[in-house]
């Protein structure tokens, strides 16, 4: 009989044919570079010349680095305000849910800072804080306060940046709650306001459980969007005053590029890949219970 | 709908919903109304520091005209073009393929192939400098659209294959069943089941990877040396200065370079805020 | 369908055709005026007289051409690159990536011609490159706010903080500053330690030779700390770039300035014409001769370069006194060739002067020493000028880099 072989094993062999292209792609130009660059950490390298193989001395110098050290707080700094960005965007979200005519355009207009390069928002913001002749500086006047240096005063540094970087990235989360939005089971929603399930109830009884797809996106991504943190700090602030404001992402461009020390920035991005990795683990165990045999 | 849907609500509850609405929006684009002004400013005036306040003088058509004299940007618009949208559609292609044979198929390691495809994505890119530069020179795609355009490819189908298996795995599954029993093969699933379900899916990630690629500026840096096969980010950002920063050159270049992924969104946001959804399908 | 793959065969086959004749340069100094310059004059001129030569220029942002240079190097590089005498040169020379272009100095007599600047290309007796501008440093200042106050340029460091302690009284803060990106406070300490400790010290230090703990830097941080404890900086300066530095000097709040010359420009256009002076860095001790900070912008022809016979003709070009004169003058900077005209800029003028008669030239922190270096020790300089108490930690942070990077 022919066609039968492929009849039979249709379900076998359809993952080759489907996941092929991808698989190939991703381990050429993602898979491949990792491990080279998890091998760079393992040598002193300038990144043209000769490779010095150093062993784990990268990573030792890395232990004692206290540039290192205010990175990794840093980043979790960043990490707590970021993971308030899906909440807030989802608030904004459930607002702008409506069907008025010029809200199509509205939404657009909120999806602006998403789009608008990296290096104008760090500028734009910078010039906010100016001390001198920013708009935070003259509100402050107004109120009577001192002028507030926000990019040059160690301890509030981070927190200047960290705003900044929330207005893009909460209308990043804002389309996958759009998304999520409107892809809401019409019936259920129905059948629950028969029930008189209502407001908070009804948010988070019926409609926060059928969001859960984008939710589990906008936390990633936001968890990928703190750690990965690199273009308004290049930008705002280069890391200072004195290097308080850096982070792991960019330590390792410092190090790496600018710096021209291949092997260490490497041995920071291998750092930062496995506390990554951690916490992905952690999602993606529970994602797997919930899913277990599940089609 | 949730919440309720006030468009049949008082006149009343609509004005009080846009005043805030308005309101709220006045106060999100106040950054980008920043940055509009320093568009239209003169350098002079960003130089003694009137960054806030009304232009001593209006540059709005001087600076606009400059950012495409000074360089050859409409050769770099489109080159953009022509790296992002064969990126993005082949990103697509590829991932919604991946991502339904992860959903919907049972087979061994399936898991930790999409693991490893979310954890790719958790690499800072900017250390793969060296590897990808070696191996887009040994492909001989260095400074070509193609170089770009595969490895864009290469590194966003790890994020949009974790975006739609989530969708597609929240499709129900007896659709997918009752295709096979009727005999569709497996393709004929995918193109005729799968992919029509998770248009508002697609349409979404389309924007947003529309948008990551545009934007990109590092790779274009790395990979492509000449102007043939330059993008626009890097073509604004050579209008910056040595030492003085044109930031109103920059700012009015940013501004243009923004409106292709924002029409984007406005043009494909019917597939995906509103119009047919996940919902309507679902049991 | 069918038009996605016909695109997508469109790019595939757009691969770009190289005529043999074309000549590809860099230009890193993304000022729109200077590619005007090339593109209408310069380059027009060299195809003229070099029929059949194409010459194609790809205009960089000037930062991101530090990271762009690195990978085209080692890839597929133009024919000309622009980049940095000294030890910024050194390096690429080390890994073989650039060529030897000393037949070209041999063949148009630039060894007399570009006598002062020859000593920064050359490595083992060879030159590696062809410099063509370079810029002092110095004080720029309001004559007008001086003035007001009657006071004169100074002839030496006790003059310096009279005028700086007179301007302080009367609520004008003597020196602006941005210290954000880092460099602009290495200019400080490349000038005090020049001024207290002399070229061959401050060498040896940029060389990795001298601890940053040594005593003959204590002057130089006491020096320094103590302008930075007087307030004689504009508060919050690690908030500003050294453009936004700028600001409370056009609007007179601030006086002075230390900077390169590309800073007259600016103020100029702000509306400050006439009433910018510039001063040489006071003496401070009358036994150190005058050194100066006069970064050198050089042209180099990579080694994997394909057209490597019309790039030296292209250097040839460029090395010409009048080419040079032309170059520097829209630039605003000095010609490394000594047959070309003296400028006729006031600014220029004095610039030239300054660095003819200068004992020796340095190219500036962040050139003299290696990349890695410069940050850490501009960040540590960053950090004193805020907090002059910390000077032990700072030094001591240097100092453990200063080891770690030249493995001692």
């Amino acid at each position: 009989m022919k066609a039968s072989f492929w009849d039979r094993n249709q379900l076998k062999l359809a993952p080759v044919f489907f996941l092929t292209p991808a698989l190939l792609l991703f381990a050429v130009y993602v898979l491949r570079p990792i491990f080279s660059s998890l091998w760079i950490s393992f040598y002193e390298w300038d990144g043209v010349g000769q490779m010095i193989w150093i062993g784990f001395a990268n990573y030792e110098e890395m232990w004692h680095d206290d540039r290192v050290h205010t990175a990794v707080w840093n980043n979790l700094l960043w990490l707590i305000f970021f993971l308030l960005t899906p909440p807030l965007s989802l608030g904004l979200g459930l607002y702008l849910n409506q069907n008025l005519p010029d809200l199509r355009i509205v939404k657009s207009f909120f999806f602006f800072p998403f789009v608008v390069s990296a290096v104008v928002v760090g500028l734009i913001f910078s010039w906010f804080y100016n001390p001198r002749y920013g708009l935070l500086d003259l509100f402050l006047e107004q109120v009577g306060l001192q002028p507030l240096a926000l990019l040059s005063d160690e301890k509030l540094v981070n927190y200047g940046i960290i705003i900044a970087a929330m207005w893009p990235q909460i209308a990043y989360c804002l389309i996958l709650y759009l998304t999520g939005l409107a892809g809401l089971n019409k019936e259920m929603i129905e059948a629950g306001r028969i029930d008189g399930a209502k407001g908070w109830a009804m948010f988070w009884n019926i409609i926060l459980p059928q969001l859960r797809p984008a939710t589990f996106i906008a936390v990633v991504v936001s968890v990928l969007g703190a750690l990965r943190s690199y273009d308004l700090i290049a930008i705002m602030t280069q890391g200072g005053p004195w290097g308080s404001s850096t982070v792991l992402a960019y330590e390792m461009v410092e190090q790496a590029i600018f710096n021209y020390r291949m092997g260490y920035g490497a041995a920071l991005a291998t750092i930062l890949f496995f506390i990554l990795d951690i916490y992905i683990a952690w999602f993606l165990i529970r994602v797997w219970r919930n899913e277990k045999g599940r089609l | 709908m949730f919440p309720q849907p006030i468009d049949k609500s008082s006149a009343a509850v609509k004005g009080t919903y846009r005043f805030v609405l308005y309101a709220f929006l006045l106060i999100w684009l106040l950054p980008l109304g920043g940055i509009l002004i320093t568009s239209m400013r003169s350098l002079a005036d960003i130089n003694s520091g009137n960054y806030w306040g009304w232009p001593t003088e209006f540059h709005l058509l001087e600076n606009y005209t400059q950012v495409f004299k000074a360089t050859p940007m409409l050769l770099y618009f489109y080159n953009s073009i022509f790296i992002t949208l064969p990126t993005v559609l082949a990103t697509l292609a590829l991932s919604s393929l991946a991502g339904y044979s992860l959903a919907k198929h049972r087979f061994r390691g399936n898991f930790l192939i999409f693991a490893m495809f979310i954890a790719g994505n958790f690499v800072p890119a900017q250390i793969l400098m060296i590897p990808v530069r070696d191996l887009t020179l040994k492909l001989g795609v260095y400074d070509t659209k193609l170089g770009l355009i595969l490895f864009h490819t290469a590194f966003q189908t790890g994020f949009c294959t974790f975006f739609l298996r989530g969708f597609i795995k929240e499709l129900p599954h007896e659709l997918v069943e009752s295709a096979r029993i009727d005999g569709a093969s497996e393709f004929r699933v995918y193109w005729s089941v799968i992919l029509p379900l998770i248009q508002p899916a697609l349409a979404a990630l389309a924007v947003l990877e529309f948008t990551f690629i545009w934007n990109d500026y590092f790779w274009a840096l790395v990979l492509v040396q000449g102007d043939e096969a330059r993008p626009i980010t890097l073509g604004i950002q050579a209008l910056r200065g040595r030492w003085t920063a044109s930031w109103q050159l920059i700012s009015a270049g940013s501004i243009i370079a923004a409106l292709p992924p924002v029409v984007m969104f406005f043009l494909l946001q019917k597939h995906f805020i509103a119009g047919l959804t996940l919902g309507a399908v679902k049991e | 369908m069918k038009k996605i793959i016909g695109v997508f065969l469109f790019i595939l086959v757009s691969v770009n055709v190289t005529f043999s004749g074309t000549l590809k340069i860099t230009n890193n100094s993304s000022n729109s005026d200077i590619h005007k310059l090339w593109n209408e004059q310069i380059i027009p001129g060299f195809e003229k007289e070099n029929p059949g030569i194409k010459v194609e220029m790809t205009v960089y942002d000037h930062e991101a051409y530090k990271t762009a240079i690195r990978n085209f190097l080692q890839a597929e590089p133009p024919d000309v690159v622009n980049w940095f005498s000294g030890n910024r040169m050194k390096f690429f020379v080390d890994q073989g990536l650039f060529e030897d272009v000393s037949d070209v100095w041999d063949k148009n007599n630039l060894h007399s011609q570009l006598s002062s600047a020859r000593s920064t290309v050359t490595v083992e007796g060879k030159q590696w490159g062809l410099p063509t501008t370079y810029y002092q440093w110095g004080v720029y200042y309001r004559k007008d706010i001086f003035a007001k106050y009657g006071l004169g340029e100074p002839r030496s460091w006790g003059d310096m903080m009279n005028i700086a302690e007179t301007l302080k009284k009367n609520g004008i803060t003597p020196f602006t500053i941005g210290t954000k990106y880092l460099w602009t406070a290495a200019g400080w300490f490349d000038f005090l330690n020049l001024r207290i400790n002399g070229y061959d010290f401050h060498m040896a230090l940029m060389g990795g030779e001298i601890s940053y703990e040594d005593k003959r830097l204590d002057r130089v941080f006491d020096v320094w700390g103590d302008m930075a404890r007087k307030g004689y900086y504009i508060e919050n300066h690690a908030s500003y770039s050294w453009q936004e530095g700028q600001a409370p000097m056009i609007n007179g709040e601030a006086a002075m300035y230390l900077m390169g010359n590309f800073v007259v420009p600016d103020l100029v256009k702000a509306g400050l014409d006439g009433k910018i002076g510039y001063f040489q860095f006071p003496v401070i001790d009358g036994s150190v001769r005058t050194y100066e900070d006069a970064p050198t912008d050089s042209m180099h022809i990579p080694s994997k370069a394909k057209n490597k016979a019309d790039a030296k003709k292209f250097l040839a070009y460029v090395a010409r006194p009048d080419i040079q004169g032309t170059i520097a003058q829209a630039s605003g900077m000095l010609s490394s060739n000594n047959q070309s005209p003296v400028p006729d800029d006031e600014f220029l003028k004095i610039g030239f002067k300054v660095l003819s008669e200068s004992a020796g030239l340095a190219q500036f922190y962040d050139r003299d020493t290696t990349p890695e270096m410069a940050k850490e020790g501009m960040k540590g300089f960053q950090e004193f000028m805020v907090k002059p108490e910390r000077e032990k930690q700072i030094r001591q942070r240097i100092e453990r880099a200063r080891k770690r990077i030249y493995k001692q």
